[in-house]
């Protein structure tokens, strides 16, 4: 074998003078971070309420929010980023349409990418906020309706409180995913921790140094996700209610 | 806009796009199927091995692969495959070893990891007296596994395999990160080359759409059919 390992070249500078390498990997993990949350934001909004609806009695809106989830969830992460970065655009208003596509450098790109994950996304929260209703007993929501509540009252101090504690351990794999997916976004020019690795890469010509740091960090941030999540998952146990853990597929 | 919508240029190049994109990415799939479920019942059964040291050396590599993002994963590969074929051969320089193949070793060991996981589930939900059984029969680890455990842990977990064959699927179109024509490429580079984008997206969607819908419908008819009761 004939690579030669350099592992100082993390303290090198870049070809741009800008800093070191290492400090271009920590600016693609902080844009990574940042895509991630704000998506994910995006995809629990969205999600819990499609989730909410599929089990409301309202049929045609449960059939628009299966609709959503069977749309999202049967087209690949990337056409859907492209769809979002070059389609999108045009069938706004040309005003519109316009001013996203001349958003200045970062945001061009990280705006349709967060839209694209925050909506993927959504589809498989809404799939798990869904199971994780239908999960409760049916006398749940009989009780709601028994003591004088609405529905809307009935999911919100009833079925959701204890429906989001169930499906904690699903959404975990869920906002690991969106952290892992995040890394499409490198496509469309969001320049995250994959995107930063291969700069290192091309630059630095020290491939298996590169990849191996984004490697560790994405270990260290998938390792720190599931120990933050193990201890609010504790926190917010409700003694007596552990539901079974409702395990979502795909990556 | 670019104008108005023209399908004029998704049926010009329908030839190129399927003929070309399309038999990449169904070849590609297939090959990983194949090469991913091998390696993937090989790592569960290491997995539950009472040798602790492959059982440690496969749950790392199957947590490791789950923790990466299959970008990184393609990237890893795309340049280590050519190392690791010098040291196979023991060649003084990397090998070329090509895109295409550099892609089938990606996925074959990247969804291994998510196969694993299913063969693993499958290997347990068979009850623990048929293993006993085997062995009192005489069959050693092997034919136990062979004729036994692994025929029944595939018809349990097999609409789970295909799920994940279908999400698989959707993931070779990621392939685009080295330029490959697969299905998505092949649009990709027809949207460049005429400045269609809408046109060529929206058509690749489609395709993607159609044939995942199909195949989960298929998977949720080949379910009820094999559900077996007890």
């Amino acid at each position: 074998m004939s690579y030669h390992w350099n592992w100082k070249i993390f303290w090198a500078l870049t070809p741009e003078g800008t800093g070191t390498y290492l400090h271009t990997l920590l600016v693609g993990l902080m844009w990574t971070l940042a895509t991630a949350l704000s998506a994910w934001i995006l995809a629990l909004v969205i999600g819990s309420v499609l989730g909410v609806i599929r089990t409301t009695p309202r049929k045609w809106a449960a059939r628009l929010a299966n609709g959503y989830v069977e749309l999202f969830r049967n087209i690949p992460l990337l056409v859907q980023m492209f769809l979002w970065y070059f389609v999108f655009p045009e069938f706004l208003p040309k005003a519109m349409g316009d001013a996203i596509k001349q958003m200045p450098p970062p945001w061009a790109s990280f705006v349709p990418a967060v839209l694209c994950l925050g909506t993927f996304t959504a589809a498989r929260v809404a799939e798990q906020v869904r199971a994780g209703i239908q999960a409760l007993p049916r006398g749940q929501q009989m009780a709601g309706t028994a003591l004088g509540l609405t529905l809307p009252q009935t999911y919100r101090f009833v079925l959701l409180p204890v429906a989001f504690r169930i499906i904690l351990p699903p959404l975990t794999s869920e906002f690991l995913n969106i952290i892992k997916n995040s890394s499409v976004a490198l496509t469309i020019g969001v320049v995250e921790l994959t995107a930063a690795a291969r700069a290192m890469q091309e630059f630095g010509f020290q491939v298996f140094e590169a990849f191996t740091a984004a490697t560790i960090i994405y270990v260290v941030v998938n390792v720190g996700v599931v120990f933050a999540m193990r201890w609010l998952e504790k926190r917010v146990a409700v003694p007596g209610f552990i539901g079974p853990a409702v395990q979502g597929g795909g990556h | 806009m670019f104008g108005p919508f023209d399908f004029g240029v998704i049926l010009r190049n329908l030839p190129y796009l399927l003929k070309v994109g399309m038999t990449f990415t169904l070849t590609l799939t297939a090959l990983a199927i194949v090469l991913g479920v091998f390696f993937g019942t090989l790592l569960a059964m290491m997995r539950l091995s009472s040798i602790k040291a492959l059982s440690l050396l496969a749950t790392g590599y199957i947590n490791l692969m789950r923790s990466v993002p299959l970008v990184l994963v393609i990237f890893w590969f795309y340049f280590l495959v050519p190392y690791i074929g010098a040291w196979i051969i023991g060649a003084s320089r990397p090998v070329q070893v090509g895109a295409f193949l550099s892609s089938v070793i990606t996925f074959s060991m990247f969804e291994a990891a998510y196969y694993a996981e299913i063969m693993r589930a499958g290997i347990q939900s068979v009850a623990r007296g048929q293993v006993w059984a085997g062995y009192a029969l005489g069959l050693n680890y092997w034919q136990t596994m062979a004729r036994v455990v692994l025929p029944q842990a595939f018809r349990n977990m097999l609409p789970i395999l295909l799920t994940q064959t279908i999400i698989m699927f959707q993931d070779t179109s990621l392939v685009y990160v080295l330029s490959i024509t697969d299905f998505l490429g092949a649009a990709s580079k027809v949207a460049e080359r005429d400045g269609r984008f809408v046109e060529m997206y929206v058509f690749a969607a489609l395709v993607y759409f159609v044939i995942c819908v199909a195949g989960s419908y298929l998977v949720k008819r080949l379910q009820r059919r094999i559900a077996i009761v007890r």
